[in-house]
């Protein structure tokens, strides 16, 4: 495996000097048609490439939230039968978690950890042109299951076991293989990043002088790097259990279907921290910007975020207390938990205080960032509330914790996501989002996503389970309403597919070199649109 | 820009907003349409004020720290004139923001952990209930009365195909609700016949994984009798929304009468099945029963017009299964066929209702072969074994 | 660049070293489940006998005993509940019959609750240490010898001994 890929790694031999010398035409000039997309090994083109891959992933995951909306409209089985319900909410994570967020993650490191570092390039071109196209492929791959006969993974996102090996459908082998493609894929796009940072820095760019976006993407790469590969051993394990006869899984052959959750949660909750992490980075950029001031506790954010990493590893049986563990273990998963809300209230009170006597303004971007504060602390604080165990056993696997996981990755998240290309996409197009366009989807959005979501709490806490196509009648108003904020939400995201398409397509008024007053970094020294090759030679960072 | 200030305006109400929230939530409590029940037992009222109270920590939290902030974009903003100040940092701040929420965390662990000890008391139980769980109905089983049964949904299918007006308890009813006796000890050992199911009852605080090989263990005294309702909590495939669960809590005489009823109902009903093996069923018969028992327990799957679901179910309409062999049909109902959703209805269902349903299937559909299956046949098969 | 390589071996090392540790993960839970009692594992390893016999209390014990649908046997405990003394040692048949026309090997997985009194529940021979073959509509009474380690904390009163029968995995290659 080492010699395969130090094959495939094509390196920048001489990333502060001249490139004339690499033999590759891309390099000098952009090429045109098909092929410059396919072939492509400039950071700026492959960003964008992941950004508009994610971009197509929201919306197909998004599609496939609204068949899970228009079945619980109602009470009753109106549109799809059950055994499709549990495909559509199975295949809806899988697609969101890993076609739309981290994609979107890793576009954004793309465009901009180059620029903030003062790096000419990604480190590793090649390889990053081999990890976005093996995502198309994943994702064709997983979306053609869902027209096989037996259908796609209908166990979830988190697929347990036995439900996805002896009870699951024959499509079970492409799902897995997709995963493994979709592993394989993170891993080297966080390699990329790892050794971009660690080698490429501008000369003066120290450690303690790194935006925040770059030091919580080198974490997360890190955690990417830790539990992808044992996401694929699971993978591995769910599909020799289903094919060739092991029993790691398997009661009757000395195996145990409980192991499957843990194993999974030992990924699965450094997984959460990777879909957030780069969306404190990209918050921690914009409200500094937006309040012309610098940012709070630059030294508490990056141990906040190292911690919050830390942590991730050994909490990941609080996914899993229902399952009948010790109390002495529960205990233990409780508590440490609980003390993930000390970083991350550390980090929240750290942009409150940057706010504090600024001098703001409220373009776009920081409307979302403003809203991502809001909302992820919503999702924060009823995730402690979930860390409590007794009050757990009611609320696990309630629409409370889907209320939960929403607030933490929609307005999270994916609020993060938006307000970072509200904020860099003058550097990438050159032209200014229309701002009226910005705050009618900031609005609609807002609004809608809390008719979406802030309900789920309560029909969750008067006890409606998740994952179920039908449901008893005491829940149909709250269900009713729900759908309709889904409705309204998904049709708000047209709004952000307007504006980026207008930037894209020139149209709008051109953006300075600062682009924003507040803004400072290397990013916003180089001219805009960025061009198509940058810091050829190396800036200097005093 | 001023045109989106009044926008702004409108959030900074934002904690009035969530603080009406509160208040409304608060008074509904009682209603528990919006909140968590406060239950039957000591331990789910411990749980339910555990939950209001850490509840209302965080929503002091929340508000304290979105009330700054929102206090601070009303006032410290551009157009109002604002400096920014340069300030970056504070050791002691950040000290104190550390400690403060270390301090609160460590008054919430306390309670939770005192309940969830109290949660995990293994002192003597007064009657022992084993819980399975199967794809997709429950299956109790007395260990202190020789009673054991399945409860499954009692909802008709109609009302799911929204072909019938839903009734009051739709989706949450059961054919045999499990019955307790008031004020005892009563353990639950839970468990799985094939994948993870989890037995959740709201008002008893009580949520346990069923796992397919190994058993859990979890309890509850009830003091108040009454009709509990809750269902399955861990998805287990095709029809996990379809499998709740009914406790019917009673005084102890009461209990005690049901269980003698159920002795005697299960000893009469062994008998007619013994006299009904002697007999022959006439095809009307065997057709009206076998549609009532195919409805309720192979609809789901097969589908009410038998022609199953592409890829997932196979059809019967028309199949090998239904219209050939009938030693083989018999087998396939009686002992299902391991490791898929075809479970073996020999212990569900009573030799009447076997043979019954097997004619019907081999009839209906246009499967018209005619054929009779009598109870004898079926026993025949039990008989000679899988 | 030299640094490139270096890094790049270094990552990819990590990342085969955390795909090996998935699959350390396996044996790894074991230990933690004996330890700690996850899902009341129990040693599958005869136990010595009882150094002593504690006469001052008395435990419940309860047997258990289920089938998978996939094996066409009968399987029940001789007995249902007994008291013993912490360090007695007890033996309690299972009986089991092969219905079916066909010979078919079988394999008990036992589990414990509470999941904590598992370390304390000591087999000194047991019908679930090896598979069990039978032959057709052959009965067997399948005997287990054990006892409660009298160390067995205060707060227990009540052991759940649970055999859940599965067809081994040899039966289907033999096949």
């Amino acid at each position: 495996m080492s010699t395969e890929n130090s094959n495939a790694i094509d390196i920048v031999d001489n990333p502060h000097g001249d490139h004339s010398d690499h033999g590759n035409a891309d390099h000098d000039h952009k090429p045109k048609g098909i092929t410059r997309w396919l072939y492509t090994t400039n950071h700026k083109d492959i960003g964008t490439l992941y950004l508009l891959f994610a971009l197509l992933m929201l919306f197909i995951g998004g599609s496939l939230a609204m068949v899970i909306r228009a079945e619980l409209f109602q009470p009753g089985l109106q549109f799809v039968d059950p055994h499709f319900f549990n495909q559509m909410t199975t295949v809806h994570g899988l697609v969101m978690v890993f076609g739309a967020i981290m994609p979107a993650f890793v576009g954004l490191a793309n465009w901009m950890v180059p620029l903030m570092i003062g790096a000419p390039d990604m480190a590793l071109p090649r390889m990053n042109n081999w990890s976005f196209w093996l995502l198309p492929c994943a994702f064709i791959i997983l979306l053609s299951t869902l027209f096989m006969e037996g259908g796609g993974p209908a166990a979830g996102w988190t697929f347990y076991a036995p439900l996805s090996t002896t009870y699951s459908s024959d499509s079970t082998a492409f799902f897995v293989f997709a995963v493994h493609i979709m592993g394989v894929s993170s891993i080297m796009g966080a390699m990329n990043v790892i050794v971009t940072i660690f080698n490429l820095r501008a000369p003066g760019m120290t450690w303690m002088k790194m935006p925040l976006f770059v030091w919580t993407w080198l974490i997360t790469a890190f955690l990417l790097i830790a539990v992808m590969p044992v996401l694929a051993g699971t993978v591995t394990m769910v599909l020799t259990d289903k094919y060739f006869g092991t029993s790691f899984f398997n009661a009757a052959g000395g195996g145990d279907p409980v192991m499957f959750q843990h194993i999974f949660w030992f990924f699965g909750h450094p997984e959460v921290y990777i879909m957030i992490l780069p969306a404190f980075g990209i918050v921690s950029s914009i409200i500094p910007t937006f309040a012309r001031k610098p940012l709070f506790g630059y030294e508490s954010m990056v141990i906040a975020t190292a911690s919050i990493a830390f942590l991730s590893f050994i909490v990941w049986a609080h996914h899993m207390f229902t399952t009948g563990m010790p109390v002495a273990a529960e205990l233990f998963f409780m508590y440490t938990t609980m003390l993930i809300a000390v970083p991350t209230g550390v980090k929240v009170f750290n942009w409150v205080a940057t706010m504090w006597r600024g001098s703001m303004t409220f373009e776009t971007p920081m409307m979302f960032a403003v809203a991502f504060i809001v909302l992820f602390t919503i999702g924060g604080l009823s995730g402690l509330m979930l860390a409590i165990i007794p009050a757990d056993f009611q609320y696990q696997d309630t629409y409370f914790v889907v209320a939960h996981f929403h607030y933490v990755l929609v307005t999270g998240a994916l609020f993060g996501i938006i307000s970072g290309v509200y904020f860099w996409i003058p550097k990438w197009t050159g032209v200014m989002y229309s701002e009226r366009l910005g705050q009618w989807h900031f609005w609609c959005s807002l609004i809608s996503v809390n008719m979406l979501f802030f309900p789920m709490h309560f029909v969750g806490l008067a006890g409606m389970p998740r994952r179920i196509p039908d449901y008893a009648l005491q829940f149909a108003d709250m269900n009713a309403f729900i759908s309709i904020g889904g409705a309204l939400f998904g049709l708000s995201q047209l709004l952000f597919v307007w504006g980026v398409v207008r930037c894209m397509r020139g149209k709008g008024i051109k953006a300075s070199t600062q682009v924003w007053e507040g803004a400072q970094g290397l990013e916003w020294e180089i001219p805009s649109p960025a061009p198509y090759h940058t810091f050829q030679t190396p800036p200097s960072v005093k | 820009m001023k045109r989106y200030l009044s926008g702004l305006r409108c959030a900074a109400y934002f904690p009035l907003f969530m603080y009406m929230l509160l208040t409304s939530l608060s008074l509904q409590a009682e209603t528990e349409k919006y909140n968590m029940t406060r239950g039957a037992t000591d331990i789910s009222h411990q749980v339910y004020n555990l939950h209001m109270t850490i509840f209302y920590i965080c929503c002091a939290i929340g508000l304290l720290v979105f009330a700054l902030m929102f206090w601070s974009i009303v006032h410290h903003r551009k157009s109002k004139g604002a400096k920014a100040a340069q300030f970056h940092g504070s050791l002691k701040i950040e000290i104190l923001w550390t400690a403060i929420p270390v301090v609160i965390l460590v008054a919430m662990a306390i309670p939770a952990s005192k309940t969830l000890i109290a949660m995990e008391d293994a002192s003597k139980a007064d009657l022992t209930v084993l819980v399975t769980g199967s794809q997709w109905k429950w299956h109790y089983k007395y260990m202190e009365y020789p009673i054991e049964f399945y409860s499954m949904l009692a909802t008709p299918r109609d009302q799911i195909d929204n072909l019938a007006e839903k009734t009051e308890l739709y989706l949450r009813d059961v054919d045999k609700p499990l019955v307790l006796p008031t004020g005892k000890k009563i353990r639950f050992l839970v468990t799985a016949d094939d994948v993870i199911h989890s037995w959740w009852v709201p008002a008893f605080a009580i949520k346990k994984d069923a796992n397919p090989g190994f058993i859990n263990e979890t309890w509850t005294r009830v003091d108040k009798p009454g009709i509990y309702r809750g269902q399955c909590a861990e998805l287990c495939g095709k029809d996990h929304g379809f499998m709740p669960i009914v406790v019917d809590v009673k005084a102890p005489e009461d209990f005690e009468r049901w269980a003698t009823e159920q002795v005697a109902l299960q000893a009469q009903a062994k008998a007619e099945e013994e006299k009904a093996a002697q007999q022959t069923q006439s095809m009307e018969e065997l057709m009206t029963l076998g549609q009532k028992v195919y409805e309720t327990h192979c609809a789901m799957c097969h589908q009410i017009s038998g022609e199953g679901l592409t890829g997932a179910i196979p059809a019967l309409k028309g199949s090998v299964i239904a219209t050939k062999d009938i030693p083989a049909h018999i087998h396939m109902v009686v002992f299902g066929k391991p490791a898929t959703a075809m479970q073996a209805f020999g212990k569900q269902l009573t030799t009447i209702e076997l043979a019954a349903v097997i004619t019907y299937e081999r009839n209906a559909w246009g499967n018209n072969t005619g054929e009779l299956v009598q109870v004898a046949d079926v026993v025949a098969i039990m008989e000679a074994g899988e | 660049m030299e640094s490139h390589k270096l890094l790049v071996r270094k990552l990819v090392l990590i990342c085969i070293a955390m795909f090996g540790f998935g699959f350390a993960l396996v044996p790894l839970y074991d230990v933690f489940c004996r330890y700690t009692g996850i899902n009341g594992k129990t040693e599958n390893t005869a136990a010595p006998a009882a150094r002593r016999v504690d006469a001052s209390r008395e435990i419940s014990v309860e047997f258990l005993a289920n089938r998978d649908p996939g094996i066409p046997w009968s399987f029940a405990p001789e007995i249902t509940r007994i008291e013993v003394h912490p360090g007695q040692v007890m033996v309690v048949n299972f009986l089991a019959e092969n219905l079916s026309a066909e010979a078919t090997i079988g394999r008990a997985v036992p589990s414990v609750s509470p999941g904590e009194a598992a370390r304390y529940f000591k087999k000194i021979e047991c019908f679930c240490f090896v598979e069990q073959p039978l032959d057709s509509r052959q009965k067997k009474a399948m005997p287990v010898q054990f006892y409660i380690d009298p160390e067995l904390p205060e707060q227990f009163t009540t052991i759940t001994l649970s055999y859940r029968l599965y067809k081994s995995t040899l039966s289907n290659a033999s096949r």
